[in-house]
């Protein structure tokens, strides 16, 4: 099995392939589906034991930093609005890379407007994982 | 009673409840309830007859079940009209390592099946050394029992799949407060005691001959120590002595597979006093039959290590040619060949890109290291 981080962005990635705008234009109906899909969504994996975490993040952030000794950290923000935003994020423990593909797309198919899939574009992520004991 | 003893009574306390006819998913409930209820109240109070307490335990859950369920009752019935009991314990041991590696089950849902239901772990112990929550652990393991519940076993089954699970248990290795290298040795020690088979054997030695090493294989914070560098004095000299002993009897057989082969290539390296005492000539042969035996690239690409040992970088290079380039690790042994030949310009650069394509943690940050430790040589 190997565990792979489903990412959602706000912004950047590739153009969209669908102009489906931004949530809040959306009616309450399409809104709700849209969030009934995701839950099912993970229902489902859970079912099928595939399923490892789900996040959603608010767009809202900071950049932070060390600032030298004694002094309090040096904050940046808000994010930019060209900044590449995530919006939450999967975690699926998977029988293979295939396997991986098939859910995002599936989970890329989140309903939009007029109940019509989104088409979003997913980043999907290996996870580095702890050394097998055989080497040679 | 320590926790590996009573795991050790769960296979046979399962194949009981089999035997008086209970099918297979419902019977290995019974007995996971029974284990949790045992792991509660054996610290306090331990039974006297640690199986005939497991069994009862287990028996007392199924007629809960049954009586809960009325849709049921046509079963009791025909669990009570069930005939007397057949195999003895070992034989339903070892069918049930044949059940939980059944070929029908992905690799994954074999070896979570068989950590429970042979290994007697909880699904929570098995979830937390998986790294993923209960619930989709639970799942995985109902879902990989519907699957083999049906599945007769009137034929001898498949070892070379159990071998395959137990082998991907060991490699598992240690992730936590569950030791899975240490489970799958117990559990190849348990297989082996049932099944007379060479390539078994094998497999036991060469998890012990690997476990040995352990102690060496990293440094206290966690980075990996290649195998040149171990501090030999500290692999375990008893396991490696029982696990050359095994080997040899195995191989003594005339009946050479693959862990056979890995084991003796493992044996040799835990021949040498140092690892420039290492027998190179040998390990290149052993790997020779493992190319015949598998035909793997990876197998290739190990024994193109090998050949630079024992020939000298250029002919590493040139066994290096044969393997092809998507093999994971290649640029990691390219490079160490190239630093061996001269060249740590490409040696670096091939470093850097294998620490990008490293699939583990340790194996990028060993990398990434010898990326730099290149680089600064490099410098003027």
């Amino acid at each position: 099995m190997a565990k792979y981080l489903l990412l959602k962005h706000y912004r950047g990635g590739p153009t969209p392939h669908v102009d489906f705008g931004t949530m809040d234009q959306w009616t309450p109906a399409e809104v709700d589906a849209h969030i009934q899909y995701m839950r099912d969504f993970a229902a489902r994996l859970e079912g099928t034991g595939e399923f490892v975490d789900g996040q959603a993040l608010s767009p809202e952030g900071t950049f932070v930093r060390y600032d030298g000794e004694g002094r309090p950290p040096v904050t940046d923000g808000p994010f930019a609005e060209t900044k590449d935003l995530i919006a939450g994020w999967m975690v699926i423990d998977v029988e293979s890379y295939d396997r991986a593909l098939e859910l995002a797309g599936e989970l890329s198919a989140a309903p939009g407007p007029g109940g019509r899939p989104i088409y979003e574009w997913l980043e999907l992520r290996p996870f580095l994982t702890a050394a097998p004991t055989v080497t040679e | 009673m320590n926790e590996t003893l009573l795991r050790e009574l769960i296979p046979a306390v399962t194949g009981v409840l089999v035997r008086r006819g209970v099918d297979f998913a419902t019977a290995e409930d019974a007995v996971q309830e029974a284990l949790i209820r045992a792991l509660d109240t054996w610290p306090q109070d331990p039974p006297a007859d640690p199986k005939g307490w497991l069994v009862t335990a287990a028996w007392r859950k199924f007629l809960d079940e049954l009586r809960s369920d009325t849709a049921r009752q046509a079963r009791e019935a025909r669990v009570a009209a069930e005939p007397a009991p057949g195999p003895a314990d070992t034989d339903d041991t070892l069918q049930l390592y044949f059940r939980c590696a059944h070929p029908s089950l992905s690799p994954a849902s074999a070896v979570a099946l068989t950590l429970r239901a042979v290994g007697g772990l909880t699904t929570r112990q098995i979830a937390r050394a998986y790294l993923v929550p209960e619930a989709t652990m639970a799942q995985r393991i109902s879902r990989a029992k519907r699957t083999v519940s049906g599945v007769r076993l009137d034929a001898p089954g498949d070892l070379a799949t159990v071998l395959r699970v137990l082998y991907l248990v060991f490699n598992e290795g240690y992730t936590g407060e569950l030791d899975l290298a240490q489970e799958a040795i117990r559990l190849m020690r348990q297989l082996t005691a049932l099944a007379d088979d060479p390539e078994a054997a094998g497999l036991l030695a060469l998890m012990l001959l690997h476990h040995a090493r352990r102690p060496a294989r990293t440094t206290a914070g966690g980075a990996l120590v290649p195998l040149a560098e171990q501090d030999r004095s500290r692999w375990d000299t008893a396991l490696i002595a029982e696990g050359v002993r095994i080997l040899q009897a195995a191989l003594a057989r005339d009946r050479l597979g693959e862990y056979q082969a890995q084991a003796a290539i493992a044996a040799l390296h835990a021949d040498a006093p140092a690892a420039a005492e290492t027998d190179w000539v040998q390990i290149v042969e052993w790997y020779d039959e493992l190319v015949r035996l598998t035909g793997s690239p990876v197998v290739l690409l190990n024994r193109a290590v090998a050949v630079g040992e024992a020939d000298g970088a250029r002919a590493g290079l040139a066994a290096l040619a044969e393997v092809p380039p998507a093999v994971p690790r290649r640029a990691a042994v390219e490079a160490y060949l190239r630093e061996r030949d001269g060249d740590l310009g490409t040696a670096a650069r091939l470093c850097a890109e294998a620490a990008r394509a490293a699939t583990t943690l340790a194996e990028r940050d060993h990398l990434t290291r010898q990326a730099a430790r290149l680089n600064a040589a490099l410098r003027p």
